[in-house]
C-alpha cells in the first residue's frame, strides 16, 4: 500500500476543499436547525459528480475509486455530517449493490441517473424486530407469477422522504431462512408504497430518516436485484462497503472537531495566556491527533482493498469501529476544551458531537464491528 | 539607445469630461520634486476633445513647467489606441526621460499598452519615487501581496515609466502665479487601428462612493463576520458620520462591494482616523492603510499584526464591542 | 472559435504572513494556486465553450510546478494545455514575460485572448496589454462581462472606477478579466480522473519565434534593484480590558481626536 496519495487524489481533495467550504460549511447549522434535507447542496454536488464517484464511466459516472469516494465523504462530513450520510447512503447502499449485483438493464436504467444526482438513492433493511438481527425479516415479497407483490415496513431509512431508488431487502420463502431473502429495487411512486413518519434525531438531521410502509405493493418482476435467495448475502455485502462510508463520516466530524478545537485553543485566553500553551490541553490534543490519523489509515486501507478488490469487510469493520468511536471521543473532548460556549450552538463542536454518535450505531453497531473482527479472528 | 537624449519629467494629465483627475494633480507635485533633483523640467501632456485648454493653466499653477495640448476628437474619449499613438508621438518628438500615469483604470490599461510600443520599462503602482545619485529613477514598490518591497530600477531603457495609485503621492498647493508654457500638439493618428467601439459610458451612483476621501473610517475584517455585524457596522459609520471600509476577506465573501476594501488591490487610504474591527492586518490590508494619521485595532488576539501598527489596540470581541459602542454614542447624542 | 487563456501559478499571499519578531517574510507552507482573476478568464472561455463550442487552450509561463494549474484547468475542462518552460525564460519582467507568451500565442490560431487583468503575487496588470500590443490586437481590459454575437463580435462591459462602460469589438482580440466577473467552475470528478491522462505540452524557448533578447532577465527592462520587508512598526498603546472599559476607551479617543 502507498501512502502518497496520487496526483488525482490531491487535485481531488483541492476541489472538494473548495466546495464544502464554500458550499457546505455556511449552511450546515442551518441544516441542523431547521432538520432540512440538503436538496440544493445535493443538486451541485450531482453536477460535479460527486454522487456517482465510484461508477464506471459506461454508466454516467466519473469512473473514480472507492478511495476518492471515501475522500468526499470525510471532507464532506468535516463541514457537515448530514451531507456526509446523504452522499454515503446513496453511494454504499444503493449505487454499489445495483453496480456489484444488476443487470446490464438495472445498471442502464439506474446509474446515469443516481450518478448525477437527479436520482437520490435510499436502502431499506432495518425493520422494528430486525436490528442487528437482520435475518428476522418481516417484510415479504410474494411471487405473483408477471410481478412481485410486497408488504411490510422498514424502518429508519436514511434519504428516504428524497429517494427515487431504494434498495429493499425482502422475505421470499421463510422456510428457508436466511437463504430465502432477497433483494429488489422499488421507485418511488410505485403503488402500494409510501413514506412514513420521519424521525426526530439526536444529529445528522437533516437527513430525513423516515419509515418505508409497503402495502401490496407490485414490484415488476426484472427489479429483482442479484439471484433470488441472495439478498441477505448481498445485504451484508453492502454494509461491508457501506461501513467504509460511514468510517469516513466519522473521521471526517472528528477531524472537523480537531479543527475547531486547535483554532478554539489558540484563541481563546485563560490565566493570561491561550490554553494551548498548557502541558494538559498540548497532551490530549496529541492524543486526539494520533487516533484521527488511525482512523484515517483504517480507512484508506479498507478502501484501497475494496479498489484492488480483495477482501476489505474486516478492514472495514476496523476502520468503522475505530473512526466511530474516536468521532465520540473526539467530539466529546472538544466539546470539554470549547467549555460552556463548546456546549451552545455558538460553536460547531455541539453539533458534531450530536452528529458523532450515529457512528456508533448504524450499519452495524460498534458490536457488531466487534463480532464481525472477532469472527474472522478465531474463525 | 542614447540615454542622454531623455529629458524631463513628464505627467500624464488625465482628464474625464474635461475635468483633470486628482491623481495627475498628485503626480506633478511628485514630477516637480524629481525634475528638480534632476535638475529638469516637468511637462503634463493633456489629451482630449475641446475645451479643455483651460485645464492647462491649472496643470502649472499645479508645478507643470511645460503643457504639451493635444485637441482632436479622437481623444474626447479614452480609448487604448488613440491615446497610445498620441503619447508615442509625443514621445518620439520629447524624449521624456521619466513619465508618470495614474494607475487607474486608464492608467493601467494605458501604460502597459505604451510600455510595449516604446519597449521599456514600467513599474506599477509605485509608493516611492525618487533619483539615484547615478540620475535614475528608483521606483518602489509592493510586491509579493504587500509583503515585500521591492526597489525597481529602469537603466537601460527610456523612458522611465510607473504608475501611481491615487492618493499616494502629494499634490503640491496651488500657486496661481507660477508661469508655464503651453504646447498646441497635433497627432497623426492611423485610425485603421481604431478597433474598440464605445457604444455606452455608464455611471452609478453606488459607485461614487470614495473611501480615500473619508476623513473616518469604520473597518470590518473577518473578526466582524456576518451580515448582521456588518449591519452594526454601518450603523457605528452613521453614528461617526464615517465610511464603512472593509478588508479583502469580507469583499470575496460578498458582504461589502469592492470600492469599499482597502488595502493591495483594493484603495489605499490615509484618514484621520481608522477603526480596525476584527482585521488581523494581514500585509497586503495594512499596506493601505497604514499611512492614516491615527490607527484604532479592536481585535480578539492580542499578537495579530493589526496591533503592531495600531496606535491604540483594544483586545476584544468586536461583536460585542461594536453594538455597545453604538449604544453609547447614541445615549450621549441624546444628551 | 479558438481561445487562448493565460494563466499563472501564484503563491497564495493571503496565506503570507510576517514574522513580527524580525519582519522578515514566512514562505514555508504557503500554497500555489491558480491566480483568482485568470481563473475567472478561464471560466469565461469554458462558458464560450458551452455555448459555442470554442476550442480553449491554456497557456501559462512558469517553472514545472506550474504544470499543477494547467491539470487542474483540464479537470474544469481545457482541450489543451501548454507550459512554457526554460531556464531562458527566467527572472523575466512583465515585458520579457509578455514578449514569451505572446511568442508562444503567434504559433496557434485564436480569436480571442484573454488574460486576468493581474496577477496577487505582483498586481501589475500589465501582461495582458502588453501581449496585446505584441499581437497587434485590441484590448479591453477590466472586463465583467462579456457577450459574443457567435460570428466576429463581442459586446463587453468593462469596469471603471465610477461605473462601467459598453464597447465592442471584433475578433481577434485579447481580454483581460476581473475576479467578480463570474464564479469559476469547480473541477469535476470526472475532470479530476481524466486530467492526468492528458497531454501537458511542455515548450521551451526554441519552439517560439522570439529573439532571444527579448527573453528573460536579459529582456527585462526593469531589474530589482533591492528588496526588503517593511519591518515591524512598534506598537502603541494596547489594552486588554472588559468591553464596558474598552468603551470608554475608544470614546476617549474619539472625543480627543474630535470625532465626537
Amino acid at each position: 500500500m502507498d501512502f502518497n496519495i496520487t496526483k488525482q487524489e490531491e487535485l481531488f481533495l483541492q476541489m472538494i476543499r473548495e466546495f464544502t467550504e464554500k458550499e457546505i460549511k455556511p449552511i450546515a447549522a442551518e441544516i441542523d436547525e431547521q432538520e432540512r434535507f440538503p436538496i440544493e447542496t445535493v443538486e451541485k454536488m450531482g453536477k460535479l459528480g460527486i454522487m456517482g464517484i465510484p461508477v464506471p464511466k459506461e454508466f454516467g459516472g466519473q469512473g473514480g475509486t472507492n478511495q476518492i469516494y471515501s475522500m468526499a465523504v470525510e471532507e464532506i462530513s468535516r463541514v457537515c455530517g448530514t451531507t456526509g450520510v446523504v452522499v454515503s447512503a446513496h453511494t454504499s447502499l444503493c449505487i454499489a449493490p445495483i453496480l456489484e449485483n444488476g443487470t446490464i438493464e438495472q445498471k442502464q436504467k439506474y446509474l446515469p441517473k443516481l450518478s448525477s444526482g437527479e436520482w437520490i438513492g435510499a436502502f431499506g433493511l432495518t425493520e422494528p424486530n430486525a436490528g442487528t438481527d437482520a435475518a428476522m425479516q418481516q417484510t415479504f415479497a410474494e411471487d405473483a407469477g408477471d410481478k412481485w407483490i410486497l408488504n411490510g415496513s422498514k424502518i429508519f431509512i436514511t434519504n428516504a422522504e428524497y429517494a427515487h431508488v431504494y434498495i429493499v431487502i425482502a422475505m421470499t420463502d421463510k422456510s428457508q431462512g436466511t437463504k430465502g431473502i432477497s433483494a429488489f429495487i422499488v421507485e418511488k411512486g410505485t403503488p402500494g408504497f409510501t413514506i412514513g413518519k420521519k424521525e426526530k434525531k439526536l444529529g445528522i438531521r437533516g437527513s430525513a430518516t423516515c419509515e418505508l410502509i409497503f402495502e401490496n405493493c407490485e414490484i415488476p418482476k426484472e427489479n429483482l436485484l442479484g439471484r433470488l435467495g441472495k439478498g441477505f448475502s448481498l445485504a451484508m455485502k453492502t454494509l461491508d462497503g457501506g461501513r467504509i462510508g460511514i468510517a469516513a463520516q466519522a473521521l471526517g466530524i472528528a477531524q472537523g472537531a480537531m479543527d475547531e478545537t486547535v483554532k478554539y485553543t489558540k484563541e481563546r485566553k485563560q490565566f493570561g495566556k491561550a490554553i494551548a500553551k498548557f502541558q494538559n490541553t498540548q497532551f490530549q490534543l496529541a492524543d486526539m491527533e494520533t487516533k484521527v490519523q488511525a482512523s484515517r489509515l483504517l480507512v484508506r486501507s479498507a478502501a484501497f482493498k475494496k479498489d484492488k478488490g480483495v477482501p476489505y469487510s474486516v478492514d472495514a469493520a476496523m476502520a468503522k469501529l475505530f473512526a466511530a468511536e474516536t468521532a465520540m471521543e473526539v467530539t466529546t473532548k472538544a466539546i470539554q476544551f470549547h467549555g460552556g460556549y463548546g456546549y451552545t450552538r455558538e460553536y460547531p463542536v455541539e453539533r458534531m458531537f450530536r452528529d458523532a454518535k450515529i457512528t456508533e450505531i448504524y450499519e452495524g453497531t460498534s458490536e457488531v464491528q466487534r463480532m464481525v473482527i472477532s469472527g474472522n479472528l478465531l474463525k | 539607445m542614447n540615454k542622454a537624449e531623455y529629458k524631463n519629467v513628464f505627467v500624464f494629465a488625465e482628464q474625464r469630461e474635461g475635468k483633470i483627475q486628482a491623481v495627475a494633480i498628485e503626480l506633478l507635485g511628485k514630477a516637480r520634486s524629481l525634475a528638480d533633483s534632476l535638475e529638469e523640467e516637468v511637462y503634463a501632456i493633456l489629451l482630449g476633445g475641446k475645451d479643455i485648454e483651460q485645464n492647462a493653466q491649472t496643470l502649472i499653477a499645479y508645478g507643470a513647467d511645460k503643457v504639451i495640448l493635444a485637441m482632436d476628437k479622437e481623444l474626447e474619449n479614452y480609448t487604448t489606441e488613440s491615446y497610445a499613438q498620441a503619447i508615442t508621438q509625443i514621445v518620439n518628438q520629447y524624449k521624456p526621460s521619466i513619465i508618470l500615469l495614474g494607475a487607474t483604470t486608464i492608467g493601467r490599461d494605458l501604460g502597459p499598452r505604451l510600455s510595449a510600443r516604446l519597449t521599456t520599462g514600467l513599474t506599477a503602482d509605485c509608493t516611492k519615487l525618487e533619483i539615484s545619485e547615478e540620475k535614475e529613477l528608483l521606483m518602489t514598490r509592493p510586491a509579493f501581496g504587500g509583503n515585500l518591497m521591492a526597489t525597481i530600477i529602469c537603466s537601460e531603457h527610456r523612458p522611465q515609466m510607473s504608475t501611481v495609485r491615487p492618493g499616494v503621492m502629494k499634490a503640491m498647493i496651488k500657486d496661481t502665479s507660477r508661469k508655464g508654457e503651453i504646447i498646441s500638439f497635433e497627432i497623426k493618428f492611423n485610425k485603421d487601428k481604431f478597433r474598440v467601439r464605445i457604444k455606452e459610458t455608464i455611471k452609478e451612483k453606488s459607485n461614487m462612493i470614495d473611501i480615500s476621501d473619508a476623513k473616518v473610517l469604520v473597518s470590518g475584517g473577518r473578526g466582524v463576520g456576518t451580515e448582521k455585524g456588518f449591519n452594526f457596522l454601518k450603523e457605528l459609520a452613521t453614528e461617526l458620520n464615517a465610511e464603512v471600509a472593509a478588508s479583502r476577506a469580507m469583499v470575496d465573501a460578498g458582504l461589502v462591494e469592492h470600492k469599499r476594501q482597502v488595502g493591495q488591490t483594493g484603495q489605499t487610504v490615509r484618514p484621520d482616523l481608522y477603526l480596525a474591527f476584527g482585521i488581523s492586518g494581514a500585509i497586503q490590508h495594512v499596506a493601505g492603510m497604514e499611512e492614516s494619521e491615527f490607527i484604532v485595532a479592536i481585535n480578539k488576539d492580542r499578537y495579530a499584526p493589526i496591533m503592531q501598527i495600531a496606535d491604540l489596540g483594544i483586545v476584544g470581541d468586536c461583536k460585542k464591542i461594536i453594538p455597545a459602542l453604538i449604544d453609547r454614542l447614541k445615549s450621549r447624542t441624546k444628551e | 472559435m479558438k481561445i487562448v487563456v493565460c494563466i499563472k501559478q501564484v503563491p497564495d499571499t493571503t496565506e503570507v504572513k510576517l514574522d513580527p519578531v524580525t519582519g522578515t517574510l514566512i514562505r514555508d507552507g504557503v500554497p500555489s494556486i491558480m491566480n483568482p482573476d485568470d481563473k475567472s478568464g478561464l471560466e469565461l472561455a469554458l462558458e464560450l465553450k458551452d455555448k459555442f463550442n470554442a476550442e480553449v487552450t491554456v497557456l501559462t509561463m512558469g517553472p514545472m510546478q506550474a504544470e499543477a494549474i494547467l491539470r487542474e484547468a483540464f479537470a474544469m475542462g481545457v482541450d489543451r494545455a501548454i507550459l512554457l518552460t526554460d531556464r531562458r525564460f527566467a527572472g523575466a519582467d512583465t515585458l520579457a514575460t509578455s514578449n514569451a507568451l505572446a511568442g508562444a500565442i503567434k504559433t496557434l490560431e485564436y480569436d480571442l485572448v484573454i488574460a486576468g487583468r493581474q496577477a496577487i503575487d505582483g498586481d501589475t496588470a500589465q501582461v495582458g496589454p502588453q501581449i496585446a500590443e505584441h499581437l497587434d490586437i485590441p484590448q479591453v481590459s477590466y472586463l465583467q462581462n462579456l457577450e459574443y454575437d457567435g460570428n466576429k463580435t463581442f459586446t463587453i462591459k468593462k469596469q471603471t472606477e465610477d461605473g462601467y462602460q459598453i464597447v465592442e469589438v471584433d475578433s481577434p482580440c485579447l481580454v483581460t478579466v476581473l475576479s467578480t466577473a463570474n464564479n469559476p467552475r469547480y473541477m469535476t470528478v470526472k475532470g479530476i480522473m481524466e486530467a492526468y491522462d492528458k497531454e501537458v505540452e511542455i515548450w521551451s524557448a526554441d519552439k517560439i519565434d522570439v529573439d532571444e533578447a527579448k527573453l528573460g532577465l536579459k529582456g527585462s527592462p526593469t531589474k530589482v534593484k533591492k528588496a526588503f520587508t517593511k519591518g515591524v512598526k512598534s506598537a502603541g498603546e494596547v489594552y486588554e480590558v472588559d468591553t464596558e472599559e474598552a468603551i470608554g476607551i475608544i470614546i476617549s479617543k474619539l472625543t480627543e481626536k474630535f470625532i465626537i
